[in-house]
């Protein structure tokens, strides 16, 4: 080859089915006898159901069947699961609810499931529910995620509504650390909950085949392979090996799409009671009241500093609300995933985190876009620019200060962080957004009757998510390995399969650059395939950024030993030993010879090993026919990305509003493949940081009612909120893995919200929580007008 | 019930269809042009913008009888004798898509807005475009697509 693929900026592959309108999403697949289903919901935030009748219903036009949470607990359905196991500090489980897919007795959000109509077209479905009768007993609902331990439990024998009450690291040392403290600084932060809000709406289809008694389930998720383990080994819908889950074409995830649903559940199993397939899709206010939510902490944080401005110890208190139920990822993603990555970047000695996970009759949370890890970094983002004022140190200076600077470094809490330079990243981010003349920039606004600010926010990311060993040892339910499996097919093209799953990651590309590299064979010959549980080997899925760490280096794995084998036929084809034979850009070369194989002939010759005239077999004695190779990658650590943010903002004084006017990132993602997709990413990733600064609130009224259930109500980040961002990058390879990948699908949501948050609170001069709306910050500026005016 | 006969990329196209059929369900469900998306229920997010009579319109806030007699241009009729038009080469060029779900909206919004101005700048485009929600995108590339087809065209 010319030139190395790793690096390219090559054009995506998958682009051009988006481009015409040829993608092929859930929604898009009709099959033949199709029925629409349509979902009865709950319209209360938290009753009991005393009858569900159906006898009107049944008999509208069109109604093929409906089904309720009575015919699924004949049928033995499982319920839906919490996949991570919490252990509370004096050494209790977690406590789970039940949750069955349709309600047996009790609802507990608004747009909880009680039944689901199947009829001939979707309005004739959406008809008849309306005539489902069901008898609700209203109840006083819990809302808040701060009066939740002070309520009456929701769920039987759950006392103060608590999940569990975690502590990580050493208290007593902790405690230490802020007596001999020459300053504490003290927050209480409000982490907004958000509502993900993948463009494509969350869509699922079961199609059973009574005759072979296999069952499809298409549906709209980010790892199809653990929702078919879930949906026969919890669910018990289907034995796993008649049952095949399809996620084509996905429109976007960001952590809503990684539970496997009661919609799942429940059109898989009614597709087996009718026999025929059952169609569902979702509306836009069904996404946003029963996809998992994100985010909703109370925090409140302390950190000991000495005088010279180094940080001694962090002490933090957190709610998390759970929602009304415990899923897949939701337990983990306010502890292990969050209350590590309290310590940042920073050489902090000592540490203690408690979290109280509390459930309320909300919808249930789970991992969104950074999971836990926006969480952490907004709290110590937040603290550590407060220590700097009240050190009276400049925030890069005090950030420097305070950075770990040894590589390995063990933290105090639980990892080892194998590599890094934050230095790099902060002095590079420093010069492309021209620090040094923010005062200049501050000064013009100023003269525009706008206040300008500065907020800078330096990030520690923990992903691709791994070890099996570890993860497992701290309640996971699973390893979180990944698969791949190189198939070289006779003429010589190339089909990989790949057990993570694409949404918009643009795997068809990086993967297949990957190969290129590795296999020399041209980038157009290999097709990268995922999304069908019948195609692949099992595989984890895509969330966590691990996909090309993990996933990535299965595939390289693989394509060793499609070298492994192939020198060996090559060695017997060309008349020397296999250590004589040398691989490079997709030939086998005799050394010192001018002897050679292309890999596309050891293929075809992988598959024709007879002997044909005069010419031999090409196979050695003992090498199986064929050339196919798998790998299941485990790695040794997770992988440690980190960077900085700078972030400038505009602040309007006579209505508040407040604009991002200048963003500067600078990440180090280790090695980068494609970094042209990795640009896109970290683009994606700030504006959905931004988005929960400034624009996007979830808000239930008292009584539990969503009341942002459409983009009328809640604000979703558009064109015109942002200017352009600058990017940089420096590099330190990860360790963990031998491609040196990092993962960059998060950073941005991460490292984000502290940024602008810093910078408008630099701005107005007062503290705010997100979303800094308009609202907010012209009351902050009355308030502190006021107070000026007192003093 | 009503019959309805549109042009649709250049076919003419006749149904029986009910009065309340969108012109969205229209493409999607009955003629199979699944290319045109439905993102939300409130005309917010505009994956469903198709152009009729050669403007840009939001398909899922229309009824498909009363544009009897137009011309429907939808993503699939963009592209000539498989050529692509320069907005969904500049938009594949620059990365202008991630998840691809909002993609044909955007594309045929985008188009729109450079019939009307042939050389936008980036607030006229972020502007214009307000009216797409994107959430992979963060907008960016988006901008520089469009930038990069007005210049081709």
């Amino acid at each position: 080859m010319a030139s190395s693929l790793i690096g390219s900026r090559v054009e995506r592959k998958e682009d051009k089915k988006f481009l015409t309108g040829k993608g092929r999403y859930t929604a898009d697949i009709n099959l033949a006898n199709q029925t629409y289903a349509y979902f009865v919901r709950s319209p209360h935030a938290r009753a009991t159901i005393s009858k569900v009748d159906i006898s009107k219903a049944s008999k509208a036009p069109g109604v093929v069947r409906i089904l309720t949470g009575d015919d699924l607990a004949k049928d033995k359905i499982g319920g839906l699961i919490a996949g991570w196991k919490i252990v509370s500090q004096d050494g209790t489980d977690m406590k789970c609810p039940p949750h069955p897919p349709l309600a047996n007795n009790t609802v507990n959000f608004v747009g909880d499931h009680v039944a689901i109509v199947i009829a001939e077209t979707l309005d004739q479905a959406k008809d008849a529910a309306e005539k489902v009768r069901v008898d609700y007993k209203v109840l006083k609902a819990v809302v808040n995620t701060g009066d939740a331990m002070n309520s009456k439990p929701i769920h039987d024998g759950i006392d103060k509504n608590l999940c569990y009450d975690f502590l990580l690291g050493d208290k007593g040392k902790t405690d230490e650390a802020f007596s001999k403290a020459d300053k504490v600084v003290k927050l209480d932060l409000v982490n907004n909950r958000l509502i993900p809000n993948a463009m494509e709406p969350r869509a699922a289809i079961g199609d059973y085949n009574s005759s072979s008694e296999e069952l499809t389930l298409y549906t709209a998720s980010q790892n199809p392979h653990l929702s078919r383990l879930i949906l026969s080994a919890f669910n018990a819908v289907h034995p796993e090996h008649k049952l095949r889950v399809v996620s084509p074409d996905v429109g976007g995830g960001f952590g809503s799409k990684i539970n496997a649903y009661a919609e799942d559940v429940v059109v898989a199993w009614a597709s087996k009671k009718i026999g025929k397939p059952v169609k569902w899709v979702a509306e836009r206010t069904e996404s946003f009241l029963s996809d998992n939510h994100g985010r909703d902490h109370l925090t409140h944080v302390e950190l000991a500093l000495k005088n010279d401005g180094k940080i001694t110890g962090i002490k933090v208190d957190t709610i998390a609300n759970l929602g009304a139920y415990a899923l897949v990822f939701a337990t983990v993603t306010p502890t292990y995933l969050y209350a590590p990555l309290l310590l940042g970047l920073y050489d902090i000695p000592t540490a203690c985190c408690n979290v109280k996970t509390v459930y309320t009759n909300t919808a249930p949370t789970d991992a969104y876009r950074g999971a836990g890890r926006p969480e952490a970094t907004y709290v110590v983002e937040r603290i550590v620019t407060e220590a700097a004022k009240e050190i009276g140190m400049d925030q890069a200076e005090f950030r420097k200060k305070n950075f770990i600077n040894k590589f390995p470094h063990q933290q105090c809490l639980i990892h080892n962080i194998d590599s890094g330079d934050y230095n790099a990243h902060l002095d590079k981010a420093l010069e492309l957004s021209d620090y040094k003349n923010f005062e200049n920039r501050r000064s013009q606004s100023s003269a525009k009757g706008k206040l300008r600010g500065i907020g800078f926010s330096t990030y520690l990311e923990a992903c691709g998510i791994a070890p099996s060993a570890v993860v497992m040892s701290i309640g996971a339910g699973v390893g979180l390995w990944e698969s791949a499996e190189i198939r070289f097919n006779a003429t010589g093209n190339v089909s990989v399969f790949t057990g993570a799953h694409s949404h918009g990651q643009g795997h068809d590309t990086t993967f297949a650059q990957i190969v290129s590299e590795k296999l020399g064979v041209p980038i157009e010959n290999i097709d990268i395939m995922h999304g069908d549980t019948d195609k692949g080997p099992f595989g984890m899925g895509t969330y966590g950024s691990r996909s090309l760490a993990v996933g990535g280096t299965a595939i390289v794995k693989a394509c060793d030993k499609i070298v492994e084998k192939g020198r060996k036929v090559a060695a017997q084809m060309l008349e020397a030993k296999p250590e004589e034979v040398e691989f490079k850009d997709g030939e086998f070369i005799v050394k010192n010879s001018n002897k050679k194989k292309t890999i596309e002939e050891i293929a075809f010759a992988c598959y024709l090993p007879g002997t044909y005239g005069d010419i031999k077999s090409p196979l050695p004695e003992g090498v199986e026919p064929g050339l196919v190779e798998t790998s299941f990658f485990d790695p040794s650590n997770f992988s440690f990305p980190s960077g900085t943010h700078i972030c400038e903002v505009e602040v309007d004084q006579d209505t508040g509003e407040t604009k991002v006017v200048k963003y500067t990132v600078v990440d180090d993602f280790g090695t980068i493949i494609n970094p042209m997709i990795v640009e896109g990413q970290v683009h994606g990733g700030v504006a959905q940081g931004i988005g929960q600064a400034l624009y996007e609130n979830t808000h239930y009224d008292e009584s539990g009612q969503l009341t942002t259930a459409s983009y009328m109500d809640y604000t979703m980040p558009r064109a015109d909120n942002f200017p352009e961002f600058k990017l940089g990058f420096t590099s330190t390879p990860a360790t963990s893995n031998p491609l040196g990948a990092k993962g960059c699908g998060e950073a941005g949501t991460i490292a984000a919200p502290p940024a602008v948050m810093n910078a408008v609170i630099d701005a107005i001069g007062e503290d705010i929580s997100m979303p800094a709306t308009s609202e907010k910050v012209c009351n902050a500026l009355r308030k502190n007008k006021k107070s000026k005016e007192a003093a | 019930m009503q019959n309805v006969s549109i042009e649709i990329n250049g076919k003419k196209v006749s149904r029986e269809i009910e009065d309340r059929t969108l012109l969205s369900t229209l493409l999607r469900d009955i003629l199979s042009l699944t290319g045109t998306h439905i993102g939300c229920d409130t005309s917010q997010c505009g994956a469903c913008v198709v152009h009729v009579d050669g403007k840009s319109v939001k398909s899922c806030t229309l009824f498909a009888a009363d544009i009897h007699g137009s011309k429907v241009t939808t993503i699939e009729g963009l592209a000539n004798n498989g050529k692509m038009h320069p907005m969904q080469e500049a938009f594949k060029k620059l990365h202008g898509l991630q998840c691809g779900f909002c993609t044909p909206g955007m594309v045929m919004s985008a188009v729109d807005l450079l019939k009307n101005k042939k050389n936008p700048s980036e607030q006229e485009i972020r502007d214009w475009l307000e009216g797409n929600i994107c959430r992979c995108t963060g907008y960016q590339n988006i901008v520089a697509a469009v930038k990069e087809a007005a210049s081709k065209m």
